[in-house]
């Protein structure tokens, strides 16, 4: 036996434990959701604010006991080390008075989770109120596709990549998959939900304060799972209205040469196989592909490529010139695209306000 | 104790302990100690195999966008890590354990069916050689070990990836059933006289309910896996939805299978710990009866919380709800048995040995990765938790805090018992050291990567969302790991040659794998002994005061060992332990050939089904399959009618 005991009784754990603490109950706020903007600690809407809440509480409890074993089990390696001439110890087989409140003390605590717990699982799982807005939500591999019925349920605007939705009013998602698993995750609007083929599930939540948010898939779908990414817009005043009006319009018409020829490329080319432009009114949405994202209003989103590009003439190029390398094993293959085909291409989207 | 007087003097380890020597007599062997190191030893490089595959993926996210590997061989990566660690590192290295230890600690001579443990640590063997072929050759699993369908129908997925998957776990999933019913007949049924149930060593016990739970559990699993076996290669559509099947009843089958697996991988541990403490604290085991009912109830509890993995899933709340309350539950005797080996310290006189500070570690650790999952149990928040990196700690707080260091408590503590000879316990230390902070820098961000958005299985992400340097931090301890698991193979290499000579009972420990010789001559037990207490060093040695730990407290310092003589000093001639079975009139199974042939038949039966699409083509290889069972049929005919069983 030549260990020392005294060198044992230093847990090398609980300092860092505790500084992780500091920095997890200091490292909320503003400059946290700079820091992090995909953190699950700014919750901007009432889903998303009571899982926090939960969250919180019950890291208080596992803190506390986690600290309470962690200081017994180093007072006891301290005061119960082996040091030469110690009597042998007394042989002590239990106790049952102690073992019964070692089963009842935990108990109680986990009593005093299970009540919020139950609570907030049928809190969050109610039936959508009657305003709700309804947002039908796909997802494919490796993008997410967003529907919102117009004109009284008549017509269909859809789009890709981006939510939009309006601080204040609720929201339901409704949402299936197209292929294989995915789920839904926007951090700052409440928990995930599995987009399973053949199965609607629903998220519902009211978003409370404006603002771009980021979100991803969050079940593994393959290759490309780390680039399924999505943005949810919540708009304030009447924001909402306008953007969906705007979606609802067909396709804006070409202003010049460039821009006609790029339209030429996409609705008589490869393109046209596997993504549609809608021309006519939001009802006529016959549809020449339905593979990939609808791209009638793409020139307004923000992102390219389910969220991971920023919208812009640079990185669209980039896309078109071999997509499978931006995103390892996308479906739309590398059409071998000139430059010069590109820059009319990347011209006629960009249009597409 | 007439049948323990042998724990008096050490013996030196003998030149060579079996009667037979070289490669074939451990290809042919029946005694559970070979069988037992040979699981010990693959185990131990398929742990640096998974280490080896944990270190492409956290070197992959070493820095935003890398581009170290591909995605889809990271994909491979994490997949293969799982399995790897799950089925071919972590079960296998607990059933070095079963094998080795419970037929001593039970004062049995062997299992219950020598040739079937044989059988199931060579099915084991080309199941785990099948996996690596697939890792090495990049056509690896690459869904995930969980293999969520649809993604794994061959229309999502045509490469044999899938297929090694199927049938690697198919075979490997065999041997430990086998392995299972074997352990169960023979804890049940090979005790030595006295041995009732409730006198039975802690460990053993443990290790029974871990048996039933894998003989149970694993037949569930190989429901799930014929049926996704028949989905993608007879074209059924169990799991595909595109063909009217339901890719959710996967999910239950799984995690049916897949929550019972965590408590397989556990529950032995429990057992090793609750071995270790008392040892060295010199107490017994505090509320014995309690830890076992705790066990029991945790093990079959552990079959009503599998849809707590899948609460994103939209199960309803009523099943969410029971799915919550039935995890909590859990809860309560994990925590009888963390305060119960508390219990036990309290009052000790704790040695910490390498084996000791590692099982304190394992109750610090798990006690994290228990306070993880209770807070995964509130399904809510959950919501938030789950497939992000706060479940990537808080399973490594479980398999890695609780599994592995629980493992080395038990390698550093059985380690003599195996080879005669102790491990060094400087290179333990910088071992244990370095493992604390290694696993603490690698898996504690991830607590924070999660909740800061960061989702699991992702091959890469951008630099902006604030996730750098707690994944640099990951990474950086994922090296360290890497290095002192370096120190730990070098000291389990070195000390089992050159190690300080150990003596039967080098801890003072009370049961009975520790009154006899270490390494044990081939027949065990010269006679079985009779069992009158759970401790009997302890509590039945004549020549000792009644109710103290066997062995006397060296004041000395510098002595190695607790046990009564002091160890390394002195090497008997032992002229008993040279003793073949044979010249003592025991009678022991003759080794077999058998075993191992069966096993490459089924091999054979297993691989003929992948070889068919190596390259995506269908290959139709109906000769291999038709040797593969002939193979199969007259190895077990022949098993039958071998002499001498």
């Amino acid at each position: 036996m030549k260990s020392r005991a005294k060198s044992s009784g230093y847990s090398p754990w609980k300092p860092a434990f505790g500084l992780a603490l500091l920095t997890l109950l200091a490292g909320c706020g503003e400059d946290h959701l700079q820091t992090y903007p995909q953190t699950t600690f700014a919750p901007a809407s009432d889903f998303a604010r009571e899982l926090d809440w939960l969250f919180k509480y019950t890291l208080v409890l596992g803190v506390l006991v986690g600290l309470f074993v962690f200081g017994l089990l180093g007072y006891i390696m301290w005061r119960f080390r082996y040091q030469p001439g110690n009597p042998e110890p007394e042989q002590v087989h239990g106790n049952a008075r102690l073992e019964l409140l070692w089963t009842f003390i935990p108990a109680l605590i986990l009593a005093a989770i299970a009540v919020p717990t139950v609570r907030s699982i049928f809190n969050t799982q109610r039936e959508a109120p009657a305003n709700a807005l309804i947002v039908e939500v796909r997802g494919y591999q490796w993008w997410w596709e967003f529907r919102y019925a117009v004109n009284g349920g008549r017509d269909t605007v859809v789009t890709a990549n981006e939510v939009h939705v309006a601080v204040g009013t609720p929201v339901q998602l409704r949402m299936t998959s197209g292929d294989v698993l995915h789920s839904f995750w926007v951090p700052q609007m409440g928990g995930k939900r599995d987009v399973i083929p053949n199965k609607v599930n629903t998220i519902n939540f009211t978003p409370e304060e404006p603002g771009v948010y980021l979100g991803q898939c969050a079940e593994f779908c393959g290759d490309s799972h780390a680039l399924m990414k999505m943005r949810l817009v919540a708009h304030e005043g009447d924001g909402f209205q306008r953007w969906l009006q705007n979606e609802s319009e067909p396709a804006p018409a070409p202003r010049d040469s460039a821009v006609m020829l790029g339209k030429q490329l996409v609705t008589k080319g490869a393109c046209a196989g596997c993504h549609t432009l809608r021309y006519g009114a939001a009802k006529d949405s016959a549809t020449l592909g339905r593979t990939g994202p609808n791209l009638t209003h793409f020139g307004r989103r923000r992102t390219l490529a389910a969220g991971i590009l920023e919208n812009n003439a640079e990185n669209l190029s980039k896309w078109l010139k071999n997509p499978p390398e931006v995103k390892p094993g996308a479906l739309m293959p590398n059409l071998n695209l000139k430059d010069e085909e590109i820059r009319y291409i990347v011209a006629y989207l960009q249009t597409l306000q | 104790m007439a049948s323990t007087a042998t724990v008096a003097a050490p013996h030196a380890p003998a030149a060579a302990p079996h009667t037979e020597t070289g490669v074939w007599s451990w290809i042919t062997t029946v005694d559970h100690k070979r069988i037992g190191i040979l699981y010990f030893f693959s185990s131990i490089f398929y742990f640096l195999v998974g280490g080896i595959e944990a270190l492409f993926i956290r070197t992959q996210l070493i820095v935003p966008e890398n581009n170290f590997i591909s995605a889809d061989l990271y994909n491979q990566m994490f997949t293969q890590h799982a399995l790897t660690m799950i089925f071919l590192a972590l079960m296998p290295l607990t059933a070095a354990f079963f094998n080795y230890i419970v037929p001593l600690q039970i004062g049995a001579r062997d299992v219950a069916f020598p040739r079937l443990n044989a059988l199931s640590y060579w099915v084991y063997f080309f199941g785990g050689l099948m996996l690596l072929f697939a890792a090495v050759t990049k056509m690896a699993p690459n869904v995930g070990w969980f293999a969520y369908a649809p993604i794994t129908e061959r229309q999502y997925n045509p490469g044999p990836n899938v297929d090694f998957y199927v049938l690697g776990l198919q075979i490997v999933g065999l041997s430990s059933i086998l392995a299972g019913i074997n352990f169960i007949v023979t804890i049940l049924n090979m005790r030595a006289p006295g041995m009732r149930l409730m006198r039975m060593p802690i460990f053993t016990w443990m290790v029974l309910i871990t048996q039933v739970l894998i003989v149970t559990a694993m037949a569930v699993f190989t429901i799930a896996i014929t049926q996704l076996m028949f989905d993608r290669m007879f074209g059924t559509t169990f799991f595909d939805p595109a063909r009217g099947g339901d890719p959710l009843v996967w999910q239950h089958l799984f995690w049916m299978f897949g929550h019972p697996e965590v408590y397989i991988l556990i529950i032995p541990i429990f057992g090793m710990i609750s071995e270790v403490i008392p040892t060295f604290s010199r107490k017994p085991l505090f509320g014995y009866n309690v830890m076992v009912f705790a066990s029991v109830l945790i093990g079959w509890l552990g079959w009503g919380v599998w849809s707590h993995h899948m609460f994103a899933v939209g199960l309803g709340p009523i099943a969410d709800a029971f799915f919550a309350l039935s995890t909590m539950l859990i809860a309560i005797p994990t925590g009888i048995k963390i305060f119960n080996w508390i219990g036990t310290m309290w009052g000790g006189s704790i040695r910490f040995t390498t084996s000791m500070l590692f099982a304190v570690a394992f109750i610090a650790m798990f006690t994290l990765g228990g306070i993880s999952g209770v807070m995964h149990s509130v399904a809510p928040s959950d919501l938030q938790q789950t497939d992000t990196y706060f479940v990537v700690a808080h399973i490594h707080y479980v398999f890695f805090g609780g599994t592995v260091l629980g493992l080395f408590a038990g390698i550093y503590f059985w380690f003599p018992k195996l080879f005669g000879r102790l491990m060094d316990e400087k290179l333990g230390k910088i071992h244990w050291v370095g493992t604390m902070v290694g696993m603490n820098l690698a898996f504690f961000p991830m607590h924070y990567l999660g909740m800061y958005g960061q989702p699991r299985r992702t091959f890469t992400y951008p630099g902006d969302l604030g996730w750098n340097w707690m994944n640099l931090m990951s990474t950086l301890g994922a090296y360290l790991l890497a290095l002192v698991t370096g120190v730990f193979v070098w000291n389990v290499i070195r000390s089992a040659r050159k190690g300080a000579i150990a003596g039967d009972n080098p801890w003072g420990a009370a049961t009975l794998e520790w009154s006899i010789p270490s390494p044990p001559p081939v027949y065990n037990f010269r006679e079985i002994p009779i069992v009158h207490s759970r401790m009997p060093l302890w509590e039945e040695d004549a020549s000792k005061e009644p109710g103290i730990p066997h062995g006397k407290v060296a004041e000395d310092v510098n002595a190695i060992t607790v046990g009564g003589t002091q160890v390394g000093e002195m090497e008997y001639p032992d002229a008993e332990s040279k003793m073949s079975a044979h010249d003592l009139g025991i009678h022991l199974p003759p080794p077999s050939y058998w075993p191992i042939i069966l096993a490459f038949g089924i091999l054979l039966v297993f691989g003929s089904l992948i070889f068919r699409n190596l390259d995506g083509a269908l290959h139709n290889l109906w000769y291999l399959s038709v040797a593969g069972v002939l193979l199969v049929a007259v190895s077990i005919f022949k098993w039958a009618f071998e002499p001498g069983h």
